[in-house]
């Protein structure tokens, strides 16, 4: 098993998610630079947080003609899981591979915060291990991650329980209170109608470790890491 | 006057049509005729003094070329003795900071100064200033003070892990609701300083965001003589392996001189000289050319290049271009290496074209650096620039003559001594007089004992000085790089630990104007104070400091004698505290239409925490704790004659009553010692809950901050004292911390503190109810937290919501 962190330049995330994942959690993970064409030596690939090309133009808008995106499509296409976290998740919306857009924050400020999100649907392979409802406390530190689609591709994400996670109080009601950024409907993460790729605002990689404030965001990399396995399982 | 002045030399533009043509010359084999005398712009001492460039200086120029400078001699010059570079004011004074220690591997004089942490690795960290592009272009200015003082730390080869900002602003607010402010504020003051605000913040969170270093912490201040002259000071922190450790020091005649990163651009031309080194008049706004635009996605690549470039050990030396651009970086570099450096500047990547030598010398562009590769491998070094799509350009060679030669198209526009223009600078005894003594102030007049201050304390807590900056500090990544354990607002120093050890590094700034414009003296001893003391109350022994001098224009005696005291005040704390001075930077001229700010010396202290899981927070942690009043003076008389003149310095005076008078509080060094090196051990030893220094508001605030941190914990706060009830609960004198303890270890605590020589008093428990203190038997506070944490969480955003200011009046 293998993971791939894509860097981009301007990725700035991209180490704190190889430390989560090889040195935090101790599985095998290798950068993948922005040029590289070829992604299918590894298992699952991640799509970093940061300001990939500097975001001029439009979050994720200069980085989803990057060379190594038309191999993550390859890629997602095949089944192959891909993870985007915060700008990841910007830059898989601009490459069409999640559905939606992620607009200004509503206040219009950029916020860096420990928030809540509850799992909204644990039949992914990124969600598997957590319990349903359950809520995660994971940071968010972003200036654009209000989500927004139109009312056919909400209902959509709706009936195909595509949205996976939602910003809610610590007891876990989806209010406005709890909303940070004026995302609709509270949406914080979703996924593809095939399930294997997730996009999310907050930042997981930043809370594997209870000395930094949380340890909730491992729900989401064990869950990924036992997907791989049952996976590897089945094939071999 | 400026602008005028550009427009000249912009006329100089169409002097060379074969730029292109030119651009592939090979600097190895450059005719070095005579200076080319710029004949478009005839150098007279009038154009000298428009330069800022006194008679005598131009004198000296004269002396040390053995002729007239040329226009573009003239320019460097005039850049490379502003005082913004030469430090010619502030260098006699500056030589009275302690600098050693065993612990400090590099000292003032490089781009930043480094102490060593164990492990083999090493720190960076410096100061920087970036006041007046922050008020002539709030966002911009912010902007590229973080930038430039990021390329200061990895310039060294280390990777930039935290940032501080230290940020003074005028009023926010009008007089309200019973609330003072500071005198002479009206609206449209008020309406700009929180354009000012905004801006510099947006400016700070998107470099430092977007860059990818967390800005961890710092502190804000309101006061009134900010607000024609707000101050941006920013900290930055950066780790290497000692061995790994670069410098700015030119070696191997011959050597390439290589430039990488942004193009070159008409930007920030004069920064350095005509405002950074200049008082502000009502033409301040022309000057907004001046300031520099950065780019932190290039600067973001720009490390990642250059740490990667290091790494082929190709590299000989390297430093940042800031102020003064490419003028300075090569002379210093060929300075420091007693070389000379010649470069060709047809071959400097341009952002337009038809830049005049003087521009391209003087131009303050972002995102630049020029290096010294070994002569043979500079292709290693070229490649990793490539591979992060940056400019690398080989535009000139390290030569034995010890002078800086420019050329252009092989014509040489510049030739000068490299040492006499970095180190030969003027260098001013300033005269100095102290200020007239204030007479017949104004002081607090004591609440009768037992009354209820509950309504007061509620008021102190929504002062600006004292209410919670989040407002401010959620605007910046703070967690990026997953090292930080203590963030904004969690503890008085901010705590990032070290991945790969099991060590944590803590950080504070602190600086009181209005106690420094009190007395220089004392108010910057207590600023040391403040600093060394927040890093122990995060469990950590404070080790180095850097600061950021700020202070208004060094030709009026009274300013030169504040700095004068102010420095004093340094040193003697900073050789009690046994922490050297690494670095840092002065910024004077801080005026506008003649009026100086209050001299504001920051001080930033880093300390160590040996094991990261021993850091302390300020929160209450468990219902039933001890809360315990460590007070490192109590072997002093506590209570002194003047408690009234001394609490008239206090944001308490200010805030209730307006009055900002007196003195600051008596400072004792001995004491802070002493209270410092007890909680380093406690919190060693993890004997404590939490601890929180009592500073801003006093005791009483310092509890409740304790409370707001917490899971909606509370404090029951009984003691007894012989002071004013006022003075008691809200006076800010210095050495004392409050720290929660478990039942089990209060005695341990005192025992320990008593062999410390440090007084510690049980002074009440955690509670999870009302917070209440009884003083003298009497309930003179009591309130539920909830209320008083919305007093203090929300004051801010209502400040700056309270729309009509009319009405606020």
């Amino acid at each position: 098993m293998k993971f791939g962190v894509v860097v981009f330049p301007g990725s700035n995330c991209d180490h704190d998610a190889w430390y989560a994942l090889g040195e935090v959690l101790h599985q095998p993970v290798e950068f993948l630079w922005h040029q590289s064409e070829d992604v299918n030596q590894f298992d699952a690939i991640l799509l970093p947080g940061g300001f990939s090309y500097g975001d001029y133009l439009r979050t994720g808008a200069i980085a989803r003609f990057s060379p190594v995106m038309r191999a993550v499509e390859k890629f997602a296409q095949g089944g192959g899981l891909v993870l985007g976290i915060c700008n990841g998740f910007q830059i898989l919306c601009e490459a069409g591979l999640l559905p939606g857009v992620l607009q200004r924050n509503a206040g219009m400020k950029f916020i860096c915060r420990q928030v809540h999100i509850r799992v909204e649907s644990t039949d992914t392979p990124f969600t598997a291990s957590a319990d349903p409802s359950q809520v995660l406390q994971i940071p968010i530190a972003h200036g654009d991650g209000n989500y927004f689609c139109d009312d056919a591709t909400h209902s959509e994400l709706q009936r195909n329980e595509q949205i996976i996670f939602r910003y809610s109080t610590p007891d876990g009601r989806v209010e406005e209170s709890a909303n940070p950024n004026g995302s609709l409907a509270n949406i914080a993460g979703i996924c593809n109608r095939e399930r294997n790729v997730v996009g999310l605002m907050p930042h997981p990689e930043r809370a594997v470790e209870a000395a930094l404030g949380s340890a909730d965001g491992q729900v989401i990399f064990r869950s990924l890491i036992e997907s791989l396995l049952i996976q590897a399982g089945v094939s071999s | 006057m400026i602008s005028e002045f550009t427009g000249q030399s912009h006329s100089l533009c169409n002097l060379n049509p074969q730029a292109e043509a030119c651009a592939t010359e090979v600097p190895g084999n450059l005719s070095a005729s005579k200076p080319m005398m710029d004949t478009e712009i005839k150098v007279t001492p009038e154009l000298a003094a428009e330069h800022g460039l006194s008679p005598d200086e131009y004198a000296r120029i004269q002396k040390i070329l053995g002729r007239d400078p040329n226009f573009t001699e003239l320019g460097i010059f005039s850049v490379m003795w502003s005082e913004h570079c030469s430090y010619k004011s502030s260098k006699v004074h500056l030589r009275r900071l302690p600098t050693r220690g065993p612990q400090v591997l590099q000292g003032p004089g490089e781009n930043a100064g480094v102490v060593d942490i164990g492990d083999g690795l090493a720190a960076a960290f410096k100061m920087e200033s970036h006041n007046h592009p922050s008020y002539v272009e709030p966002f911009q200015g912010a902007a590229t003070g973080v930038g430039g003082i990021l390329r200061d730390i990895f310039t060294m080869g280390a990777r930039p892990i935290a940032v501080l900002d230290s940020l003074r602003f005028g009023p926010i607010s009008l007089p309200h609701a019973g609330v003072k402010t500071s005198a002479d504020v009206d609206a449209e003051t008020v309406a700009h300083n929180r354009r000012i605000l905004d801006g510099v913040v947006r400016g700070i969170s998107h470099y430092g965001n977007c860059f990818g270093v967390p800005t961890v912490g710092g502190e804000v201040q309101f006061e009134a003589g900010y607000s024609a002259n707000p101050l941006v000071n920013v900290l930055a922190l950066g780790i290497a392996k000692k061995e790994d450790l670069f410098f700015a020091k030119a070696r191997g005649v011959g050597n390439p001189v290589v430039y990488v990163g942004a193009k070159t651009g008409r930007d920030g031309i004069h920064g350095a000289s005509l405002l950074a080194s200049a008082e502000f008049t009502e033409e301040s706004q022309q000057k907004r050319p001046n300031v520099q635009v950065g780019d932190p996605f290039m600067e973001k690549l720009l490390l990642e290049a250059c740490l990667e470039a290091m790494k082929t050990g190709a590299i000989v030396a390297i430093q940042d271009m800031g102020a003064a651009g490419l003028t300075s970086t090569s002379c210093e570099m060929a300075s420091r290496g007693g070389l000379g450096i010649e470069m060709e500047l047809a071959r400097v990547p341009q952002r337009e074209p038809g830049m005049t030598p003087y521009e391209m010398m003087l131009s303050e562009s972002q995102e630049r650096m020029l290096l010294v590769a070994e002569r043979g491998r500079e292709q290693e070094v070229l490649k990793v620039f490539a591979k992060w799509g940056l400019d690398a350009v080989e535009i000139g060679l390290v030569t034995e003559d010890g002078l800086v030669r420019v050329l252009h198209h092989a014509k040489v526009v510049a030739e000068i001594p490299a040492h006499a223009l970095a180190e030969e600078g003027p260098v001013y005894q300033r005269p100095i007089a102290a200020p007239a003594p204030v007479t017949n102030e104004r002081y607090v007049e004591f609440a009768t004992p037992g009354k209820n201050l509950t309504e007061n304390f509620r008021a102190l807590l929504a002062a600006p000085a004292i209410a919670s900056k989040r407002l401010i500090w959620e605007q910046y990544d703070y967690m990026v790089r997953t090292n930080t354990i203590e963030a904004p607002g969690a503890g008085d120093a901010a705590v990032v630990r070290i991945k790969g050890t099991k060590r944590a590094l803590a950080l504070a700034s602190d600086g009181n104007g209005r106690w420094c414009r009190l007395d220089p003296f004392v108010g910057a001893q207590l600023a040391v104070a403040e600093a060394a003391r927040n890093v122990a109350c995060s469990g950590a022994k404070p080790m180095a400091a850097t600061n950021c001098l700020n202070f208004g224009s060094p030709e009026k005696p009274e300013v030169m004698w504040q700095f004068s005291r102010a420095i004093d005040g340094i040193s003697e704390a900073c050789i009690a505290l046994e922490i050297p001075i690494t670095g840092g930077n002065v910024s004077f001229y801080n005026e506008t239409l003649g009026r100086s700010i209050d001299p504001t010396p920051v001080l930033g202290v880093l300390g160590m925490i040996e094991n990261a899981p021993r850091a302390l927070g300020m929160a209450f942690r468990a219902k039933g704790d001890a809360i315990m009043l460590l007070d490192g003076s109590a072997r002093e008389p506590v209570m002194d004659a003047n408690g009234a003149k001394e609490f008239s310095s206090s944001e308490y005076a200010r805030t209730m009553q307006g009055i900002e008078a007196g003195a600051p509080p008596a400072v004792n060094l001995a004491a802070e010692k002493r209270l410092i090196n007890l909680l380093v051990a406690l919190a060693r030893e993890g004997q404590l809950q939490s601890a929180h220094d009592v500073s801003d508001g006093g005791l009483a605030v310092t509890l409740a901050e304790s409370c707001f941190a917490s899971n909606g914990l509370s404090a029951e706060i009984s003691f007894k004292s012989k002071e004013p009830d006022e003075l008691a609960l809200f006076g800010e004198r210095g050495a004392r911390a409050v720290v929660s303890v478990t039942p089990e270890n209060v005695a341990a605590v005192r025992r320990i503190a008593a062999q410390y020589e440090v007084a510690a008093v049980e002074v009440g428990r955690v509670a999870s109810g009302e917070f209440r203190i009884e003083l003298n038997g009497q309930i003179v506070v009591s309130a539920e937290v909830p209320s008083l944490a919305d007093a203090w969480s929300g004051a801010l955003g209502r400040l700056l919501q309270a729309n009509d200011l009319r009405k606020a009046e």
